[in-house]
């Protein structure tokens, strides 16, 4: 498995990453070295195997239904660009 | 894939220019779980409340926030499932679901993609025509709603309120075995029904508590499934049905004029009655799904699946077919009555005791009749099962008659108190002293000679005369002593 240019300004545009044209040759090439060294791992037979996907035994932390949260919304906002009424404000999304 | 056509589907074709047309449709339900705290969060889900005032940092995606699981919303998921004959995995994985949207903080959506909570599961759904079909579910997942963008407070910005972002919603997937605008919005009403009763999901499609992305294409009959739309959040039962009518037939138009159907995402213009193009949506999907690594696979056991399943509630199915054997009433009557909890048990209250015949035509005609049009819910009916009983027993003691019960209805809707009571002091007890009737009925004979001529000719004029008494003693009479009356002293009959 490896990507071509076109795949470099797919992945690119749907992470929202600005990349310019001489920069696809470069990151072809790293990109194609990740996945030739993740490649390695289809060498290992796994056949039979229960994917691992925690290294200790553990058990999904839940919470119980009640609200403990909330009531913070000049915290929410204090960080954003811009902001009324404690909304998000951004630029037009829908024509 | 190419699905059989049950045999229910063959009256259902739609006609086009150069043939039968048969629809294909499949829904996606959107159901927001009932549930205090969000489902990775301990923000409130309260709806309308100020901007950004149900967020945690965890619905805001703050760097460093983890996700924790809200117990109560997994339950309310097995619920559900059980309650759509689902099969429940005991191991289910949750995965994010990757976009950018400005009401999407994270950047993604935990959902479930490979192995959702809930698998395959079938539902039976009632026509109106009597017939039925059973509706396959393909399966049942949880995943995170998004916050609310509002585009109509400035001219070229949004405002976006994060409040709903995490709240844990259903996403419920019917197999394509839908033929029909009728058989897509029974089958809605019934899931609709389901949740209601389980308690998982409120159903109020107007706050948006419930909505549908309608998978629609056709074909011709036999031949393998056409290529599909998607009408997407369309947000009311009726819409549905519009929704796939008007999608149905833009489709037949384009395939009859030899085009091709692209398979794309529409939304529907109830004010039009057409469905559109989403152009802002032009590239397609990839929405790049992979296991979230911020959460462990979701177990359960069976002994808690076990526990949910002996607590759950008496389902619509079993409360219908419950109402036909017990009460007698007509399978219609049954449905109509159980479609809706708190009406079935209102009516059982009314019933007991009772004749049931008779309390279902009042809960069904008088009472939810009169809650419809002043847009009432049943649980804020100004008459309690209690006085609707006490009417009943009226009735059937001969004290009032039905007419009058209507009365009686009236007033205990508008003023209160009890039945009994009224129909005392306001002199509303049925005259069923003949001598009085009697007099009643000879100064109407008397007044009509006229009438009382024709009448011999034309028997059906002794439905004018009982009008004439009933009317003349405030329909306070009793009808069936006024009809024998009349017929003795007209010679009809």
């Amino acid at each position: 498995m490896s990507v071509d240019a076109e795949n470099v300004r797919r992945i690119a545009h749907l992470a929202r990453i600005a990349v310019a044209d001489d920069e696809i040759e470069h990151l072809k090439g790293e990109l194609n070295a990740i996945l030739a060294f993740v490649e390695q791992l289809s060498e290992v037979d796994v056949a039979g195997v229960e994917p691992m996907t925690s290294v200790t035994p553990m058990a999904m932390k839940k919470r119980e239904d009640i609200v403990t949260d909330g009531g913070i919304a000049d915290d929410i906002v204090r960080n954003a660009p811009a902001t009324q009424d404690h909304y998000f404000v951004v630029p037009k999304v829908v024509e | 894939m190419n699905v059989p056509v049950p045999s229910s589907a063959k009256k259902k074709l739609v006609p086009g220019a150069t043939g039968d047309w048969e629809v294909v449709i499949g829904l996606e339900i959107h159901a927001q779980v009932t549930s205090k705290a969000k489902l990775f969060s301990g923000a409130s889900t309260e709806f309308g409340g100020a901007p950004n005032s149900h967020v945690s940092l965890v619905d805001a995606a703050m760097p460093g926030m983890l996700p924790v699981i809200n117990a109560e919303c997994v339950r309310q998921a097995v619920r559900s499932g059980l309650g759509l004959n689902a099969r429940i995995n005991l191991k289910s994985v949750f995965d994010r679901k990757n976009y950018f949207y400005p009401d999407l903080p994270q950047g993604y959506q935990i959902s479930q993609y490979k192995q959702p909570i809930v698998g395959e599961g079938e539902v039976n759904v009632a026509l109106p025509d009597g017939s039925s079909v059973t509706v396959g579910i393909e399966r049942l997942h949880l995943e995170q709603d998004a916050g609310k963008s509002l585009h109509d407070q400035h001219p070229t910005l949004s405002y976006v309120d994060l409040n709903r972002s995490g709240v844990a919603l259903m996403e419920i997937v019917s197999k394509p075995d839908l033929r029909s605008s009728e058989e897509a919005r029974a089958f809605l009403s019934k899931v609709r029904t389901i949740l209601r009763y389980l308690g998982t999901c409120d159903g109020d499609m107007e706050k948006g508590s419930l909505r549908a992305d309608v998978n629609v294409s056709v074909r011709r009959s036999g031949d393998p499934l056409g290529t599909r739309c998607e009408i997407k959040n369309v947000n009311s039962i009726r819409f549905v049905g519009q929704a796939i009518d008007a999608e149905a037939r833009r489709q037949i138009e384009i395939l009859e004029d030899g085009g091709r159907i692209e398979q794309e995402t529409r939304l529907f213009d109830p004010d039009k009655g057409e469905t559109r193009s989403m152009r802002n949506k032009e590239e397609a999907h990839d929405y790049r799904y992979f296991p979230d690594p911020d959460l462990l696979p979701l177990e359960l056991d069976e002994a808690e699946i076990e526990r949910l399943k002996a607590a759950l509630p008496e389902l619509p199915d079993a409360k219908k077919a419950r109402f036909v054997r017990d009460y007698g009433l007509s399978a219609y009557d049954a449905d109509v009555l159980a479609a809706d909890r708190e009406t079935a048990a209102f009516y059982e209250r009314v019933a007991h005791g009772r004749d049931s015949k008779a309390a279902a035509n009042w809960v069904i005609n008088e009472l939810t009749g009169r809650l419809n049009k002043e847009g009432r819910e049943i649980g804020a009916s100004p008459v309690s099962a209690m006085q609707l009983g006490a009417i009943l027993d009226l009735i059937a003691r001969g004290t009032i008659s039905g007419k009058i019960a209507k009365d009686v209805f009236e007033i205990v809707w508008n003023e209160g108190g009890d039945p009994a009571d009224i129909v005392a002091a306001r002199g509303l007890r049925q005259v069923t002293d003949l001598g009085a009737i009697e007099a009643v009925v000879d100064e109407i004979v008397a007044a009509n000679p006229d009438k009382v001529g024709e009448a011999k000719a034309n028997p059906k004029l002794l439905g004018w005369f009982v009008g004439q008494v009933m009317k003349a003693s405030g329909g306070k009479a009793n009808p069936q002593a006024v009809n024998d009356l009349l017929k003795s002293k007209l010679g009809v009959g």
